[in-house]
C-alpha cells in the first residue's frame, strides 16, 4: 500500500475535506507545492486557485480562495479563507464576479477604492474559471 | 365585587403580555437553532488554527510574532467584550458584565489601567463610564468577519504599538440550551497549548518569508477566535432569551389563572347576594 497522510482542509464556515491521501497538490503563494508523505514541516500562504489531493479513489479537487497551508510530517492542514467544492463551482457567478471586480477597478474614484480586496476578488474568479476549463477538458466536454 | 370589569381588564392586558412572550419564545428557539448550526460549522477551522499554533509555540522558530511574546511589565491591558443588542435575555449580559469587571478590578488594584472594547449595544451602555476605546454594536444574528476587523484592529494595533500589554476576550461559552458560562480568556500573547513536548529543534520551511506567513497566520487566528466567540455568544443571547421568555409565558399563565380564580369568585359573590337580595325582598312583601 502506499504511503498516506491526513489532510484536512477547513474553511471559516465548513469542513471540506478531512481524510486520508497519498499526495496534495495545493495552490502555494510562490508556486505549486507538491506534497508526499513525510514532507519536512512547512508553512505557507495560499494563493487562490485549484488544491488537488490523491485518495484511493483517484484525483480530487477543491477551489480555495486563499489562506495557509501547515505541513507536518503526517498532518497537512488547509486553512482557506474560503473554499468550494469542484462540484459547486458556477462559471457563471464566477464570471460575474469577475465583470463586478473589473467594473469597481475602472468605475469608480480612486480614492475610496480597496484594490487589495477588489484584486483579490478578482484573482479568486479568475482562478475559478481556469480551474473550471481545466476540469471541462479532463471530463471531455 | 371587587371591581369585576377592572379584573377582566387585567386578566386581558396579561394574557397579551403572555401571547408577545409565547411569540418571543418561539422567535428565539429558531433563531437558537440557526445560530447553533453557524457555531459548529465554524468550529472545525478555529480547532484546527489552535492546533497550527500549538506546533507554531512548540517548534524553534526563526521569526517570533509579537503576539507570541510575553512582556514582563503589565501596564495597560485590553478587554473585549462581547454582548448582545437587545436586552429580554435573562442574567445573560450582567452575569457577563459581572464577570468582566471582577476580572478588571484585579487588574486595577494592581495598578494596571485598563482599555475596553466593546461588541453590542448593552456592553457600550454598561462600560460607557470605564473607557470604551472602539466599539461595534448592530451586527445582526449572523455576525461577519469583515463588519467585526475595524474594531478589533483597533485592540491589536495597541498591542503592537505597546498601549497594551495583554488582551482578554470576555464572551459566553454555550454549554447548553439552559446553560451559559461567562468567560475571560486570554488573547494575546498567545497561551500556547503545547501538546506535544519538545524533543527536538524543528523549524519550518516558508513560503514566501517567515514574517509575511506568521503574521498572515496570527491575523487569521485572532480573528478566528472573535468570530467564534461572536458566534457563540449569538447562541448563548438566543437560548437564554427563549428560556427567559418561556419562564415570563409560565407565570403570565398562573396570573391569568389567579385573576380569573378571583374574579369567578367575585362574581359568585355578586350573584349569591342579589339572590339573597330578591328573596329578602320578596319575603318582605
Amino acid at each position: 500500500m502506499a504511503m498516506t497522510f491526513h489532510l484536512d482542509v477547513v474553511t471559516a464556515e465548513q469542513s471540506l475535506f478531512s481524510g486520508t491521501v497519498e499526495e496534495v497538490i495545493a495552490p502555494g503563494a510562490m508556486g505549486d507545492l507538491g506534497i508526499m508523505p513525510r514532507h519536512s514541516q512547512l508553512i505557507s500562504k495560499l494563493r487562490a486557485g485549484e488544491l488537488q489531493y490523491k485518495t484511493e479513489d483517484g484525483m480530487a479537487s477543491l477551489f480555495v480562495s486563499g489562506g495557509v497551508l501547515e505541513v507536518q510530517p503526517h498532518v497537512v492542514t488547509v486553512l482557506a479563507d474560503t473554499g468550494m467544492r469542484a462540484e459547486d463551482l458556477d462559471e457563471a457567478a464566477a464570471r460575474e464576479a469577475m465583470k463586478q471586480a473589473q467594473d469597481a477597478l475602472q468605475g469608480k474614484d480612486p480614492e475610496d477604492l480597496d484594490y487589495e480586496a477588489i484584486q483579490s476578488e478578482l484573482e479568486a474568479a479568475k482562478a475559478q474559471i481556469e480551474m473550471l476549463h481545466r476540469i471541462g477538458k479532463a471530463r471531455g466536454h | 365585587m371587587a371591581g369585576g370589569k377592572e379584573i377582566l381588564s387585567q386578566i386581558k392586558s396579561i394574557s397579551n403580555t403572555k401571547k408577545i412572550t409565547k411569540a418571543m419564545e418561539m422567535v428565539a428557539a429558531s433563531k437558537m437553532r440557526r445560530a447553533q448550526d453557524r457555531m459548529k460549522a465554524s468550529r472545525p477551522y478555529a480547532d484546527k488554527m489552535r492546533q497550527v499554533i500549538g506546533h507554531l509555540a512548540a517548534g524553534h522558530l526563526e521569526y517570533n510574532h509579537p503576539y507570541t511574546q510575553e512582556r514582563e511589565t503589565v501596564k495597560r491591558v485590553g478587554y473585549i467584550i462581547m454582548s448582545s443588542d437587545r436586552g429580554l435575555c435573562g442574567g445573560l449580559n450582567v452575569n457577563l458584565f459581572k464577570q468582566a469587571l471582577r476580572s478588571i478590578a484585579d487588574w486595577k488594584k494592581e495598578g494596571v489601567e485598563v482599555d475596553i472594547c466593546v461588541f453590542g449595544a448593552k456592553a457600550a451602555a454598561a462600560f460607557r463610564r470605564y473607557g470604551i476605546v472602539a466599539q461595534k454594536t448592530h451586527m445582526g444574528d449572523a455576525p461577519k468577519v469583515a463588519d467585526m476587523i475595524g474594531t478589533i484592529k483597533v485592540m491589536l494595533d495597541a498591542y503592537e504599538e505597546g498601549r497594551i500589554d495583554r488582551l482578554f476576550l470576555v464572551e459566553n461559552e454555550f454549554v447548553n440550551s439552559m446553560t451559559q458560562k461567562p468567560q475571560v480568556t486570554q488573547l494575546i500573547p498567545v497561551v500556547a497549548s503545547s501538546v506535544d513536548s519538545i524533543k527536538h529543534h524543528w523549524d519550518y520551511l516558508y513560503e514566501p518569508e517567515s514574517k509575511e506567513v506568521i503574521d498572515a497566520l496570527m491575523q487569521r487566528y485572532i480573528e478566528s477566535l472573535i468570530y467564534q466567540g461572536a458566534v457563540e455568544n449569538v447562541a448563548c443571547e438566543m437560548a437564554a432569551r427563549m428560556v427567559a421568555m418561556k419562564s415570563a409565558s409560565d407565570n403570565a399563565g398562573t396570573m391569568i389563572d389567579d385573576l380569573k380564580l378571583i374574579y369567578n369568585k367575585a362574581r359568585q359573590a355578586a350573584i349569591t347576594q342579589e339572590i339573597s337580595e330578591i328573596v329578602a325582598g320578596a319575603s318582605a312583601v
